[in-house]
């Protein structure tokens, strides 16, 4: 099979792209340009798509043994997800711009792209495993990325390879170190690769200006102030700078964000609590389910799966939870699981909280 | 017709760097094992000195300078960087005139001394064929004379092989007593150079780039211009250049300056039979595809092409995957290809001047070679057409 490796400079794209080439496949390496201006050089686990990333990127593939290449794609992955991102976050919601990065770049331009030159497939280093053309959580369940993979359609899972979903971190860095690839303790990026020193409320006030408003509980009462909306996500509890402590004395978190009225809503966590939800924007990594079915749901990152029913409603998914739970940010997406196997996703824009502000 | 065998790999990147000359291997690696610092006044140091000065006397007697006139440097761009800045501080005048289409080893130094000297550029202006045009050369000169600098402007062009005129150039500036300098690293080798001839005060020679090594290069200085040094130290080269000379390379380089001219003739005439060869091929199986620069008045190994509708870097990578090592002609940033600013200089749209393949020729250059990329253009330009244009920009 030819094989385009997309190679990030990091340890988990080097092994996925290394197994490819040990595993027979014809692989060639393309490193992903995503920044007009990249830095020089990454500090600690911040960013990705550094000068220094290329060349680890680069080193890596002279390592394998396989052609190189950097393509350019900061036009697209600038229209396609920093500034949904950015417009996301002006409309009071909370995106995830891996997911559509995934979504947009990496299974859509980078994909088109290799399938047009003549290659047959995509390998990342995603923790993620494919099983009879569905997409299922890696065995690593600190390292599963299927979250953020769960946008795929069917027919870009047709064309995915993720070499790594059978391991569990720790032993791709072993192999790393075994196959002498310099990137084996390199640190793991954590945080929006585009957002340069990770501090995203500045980097959405750099681009959508100060707009100043008030923070208030339910009741409407005002007990602080914030520089724009756009720095709080629903759940957050730090940071939100109120000089008045609660009566109760317990902490407070962001209820509701309100951008046309530059008003954040906060209160107790037992507010938080969510019973349903309505998404929209479907993508199946499989056919669509028929009725309703109960399934576990994850609603972030990293976040822990519920139970819960969903049922497709035209173009809009409803998705009720046996048990209410805690923060869901609108913007974020809910991934459907049956057992370890990705049924799909969906945008979140509403939820019904259980307990309704009075 | 006769056609060989097809090549294990087909390198037709000469103007990156040219395979090693054998003579030019074996003078180097002769002088590798031995002790010597050329500037010792011991025995030891008098042998090395002996070869340095030799290989200097052989290139000045090769392209027409007295051996005080060439001076030793780790390579073009040093060479570039020295004639560009040495010029402009021993002369403290305002005005630099120079082409779009430079190698950026004269380009970056220019901007440099614009942003942080104040120097004032002008830029000469260059035909959709990649030609500086002389009258434009004389208006800017003959405006205000006596604030130029210096003028500095390649022999043949890197990228699409147009010859400039130099000579010319000289001959104006030289009127008004303004030091010219050439960058003659693509040209040594397919074109006749003589460096008196051309009337320039200064003109850069490379070593890699016609069958010498890596590392080492020279500038040709008339005893007469002044250039501040780049590098103070010794003062080994006529005081403007300091380092220890790098025994081996002098002689493996002259070897390679002395083949590379004494083959010029009947090399020229050879590359030029198979770049028309690969030129008229390319052009029967792609007919949409266009050569850039001058089609007469252009170095014999290069072949500049742009494919309408692909991108280069898929070319490129198609190529590559078939065996195939060419050039996109264009200067990377952190890897990522930017449309060539000698393409755009010409006049080239964007999308022209990033669907553009460079095939340079030299002295390995065969006609198997030239038959096998004939064979496999077509499908490469397909499928590079396939991927198109749209998928890594943002659709307008």
């Amino acid at each position: 099979m030819r094989v385009l490796a997309a190679m990030s400079g990091g340890v988990d794209s080097a092994v996925a792209a290394a197994r490819m080439a040990e595993a027979g496949h014809d692989v060639t390496g393309v490193h992903l340009a995503l920044s007009r201006n990249p830095q020089s050089y990454r500090s600690g686990a911040r960013g990705c798509c550094t000068l220094e990333d290329s060349r680890d990127a680069r080193r890596a593939a002279d390592m394998i043994g396989i052609p190189f290449y950097v393509w350019d794609l900061a036009e697209r992955f600038h229209a396609d997800v920093v500034e949904d991102f950015v417009a996301e976050y002006a409309a009071g919601r909370t995106p995830n711009p891996c997911l559509r990065c995934n979504e947009t770049i990496k299974f859509s331009a980078v994909l088109d792209r290799a399938l047009a030159l003549g290659f047959d497939a995509v390998a990342t280093g995603h923790y993620a495993r494919i099983v009879d053309g569905g997409l299922h959580r890696a065995v690593d369940p600190a390292k599963d990325q299927s979250y953020v993979l769960g946008v795929l359609t069917a027919e870009q899972l047709a064309h995915a390879l993720f070499p790594l979903g059978d391991t569990v971190k720790d032993e791709v860095r072993a192999e790393a170190a075994r196959r002498g690839l310099s990137v084996a303790a390199k640190p793991d990026s954590h945080d929006i690769c585009f957002v340069a020193d990770g501090n995203t409320p500045g980097f959405l006030r750099d681009l959508l200006g100060d707009a100043p408003g008030d923070i208030v509980d339910a009741s409407g009462t005002k007990l602080g102030e914030h520089d724009g909306t756009f720095g709080f996500t629903v759940g957050q509890r730090k940071g939100l700078r109120i000089g008045t402590p609660a009566a109760d004395g317990k902490p407070r978190f962001v209820l509701d964000i309100s951008p046309v009225d530059r008003t954040v809503t906060v209160g107790p966590r037992e507010e938080l609590a969510v019973g349903s939800l309505s998404a929209s924007a479907p993508r199946w990594c499989g056919p669509a389910p028929d009725g309703e079915i109960a399934c576990g749901a994850q609603l972030r990152a990293h976040g822990a799966e519920v139970r819960a029913a969903a049922r497709l409603d035209g173009d809009t998914l409803r998705v009720t939870f046996d048990e209410p739970v805690g923060a869901v940010a609108p913007g974020q997406a809910v991934v459907l699981y049956d057992g370890t196997r990705v049924i799909g996703s969906a945008t979140i824009d509403s939820v019904d909280r259980v307990t309704q502000p009075v | 017709m006769t056609t060989g065998a097809a090549p294990a790999r087909v390198y037709l990147d000469h103007a990156a760097t040219t395979p090693m000359l054998p003579a030019a291997i074996e003078a180097m690696t002769r002088h590798l094992g031995r002790t010597g610092n050329a500037s010792s006044l011991h025995a030891a140091g008098r042998v090395a000195r002996r070869t340095v000065e030799e290989s200097r006397e052989s290139i000045g007697a090769t392209l027409n300078a007295r051996p005080s006139e060439v001076v030793f440097t780790s390579g073009g761009t040093e060479a570039d960087n020295l004639a560009v800045k040495g010029l402009w501080w021993s002369r403290r005048r305002r005005r630099v005139l120079i082409s779009r289409i430079e190698h950026h080893a004269v380009l970056d130094p220019v901007v440099w001394l614009m942003e942080h000297e104040g120097a004032e550029v002008e830029w000469l202006p260059v035909d959709e064929l990649g030609r500086v045009q002389v009258e434009g050369v004389r208006e800017a000169i003959e405006r205000d004379p006596d604030s130029v600098a210096f003028v500095s402007l390649m022999l043949a062009n890197n990228e699409v092989g147009t010859l400039q005129p130099v000579a010319e150039v000289a001959a104006l500036a030289q009127a008004h007593g303004i030091p010219v300098h050439t960058d003659a690293v693509q040209a040594i080798g397919q074109v006749p150079v003589d460096f008196d001839a051309l009337g320039v005060d200064a003109m850069t020679v490379s070593g890699h780039k016609l069958g010498g090594p890596y590392g080492i290069g020279a500038l040709l200085v008339r005893r007469e211009t002044d250039l501040v040094p780049l590098l103070h130290g010794g003062g080994q080269e006529r005081d403007i250049r300091s380092g220890t000379l790098d025994t081996p390379a002098t002689a493996g380089f002259a070897v390679a300056v002395e083949h590379a001219v004494a083959a010029q003739p009947a090399e020229a005439e050879r590359l030029t039979v198979l770049r028309d060869a690969l030129v008229d091929g390319v052009l029967e199986v792609v007919p949409s595809a266009r050569l850039s620069g001058d089609p007469v008045r252009r170095l014999p190994g290069n072949a500049h092409l742009s494919f309408h509708g692909c991108e280069g870097d898929s070319l490129l990578l198609l190529l590559d995957a078939r065996g195939i090592d060419c050039s996109t002609g264009s200067a990377c940033n952190a890897g990522v290809a930017e449309p060539s600013h000698v393409l755009l200089a010409m006049g080239y749209d964007d999308e022209r001047a990033r669907g553009s393949l460079r095939f340079t020729l030299g002295h390995t250059t065969t006609r198997a070679e030239v038959d096998t990329v004939v064979a496999q253009i077509g499908p490469v330009v397909e499928r590079a057409m396939n991927a198109g244009l749209q998928n890594v920009r943002k659709v307008s």
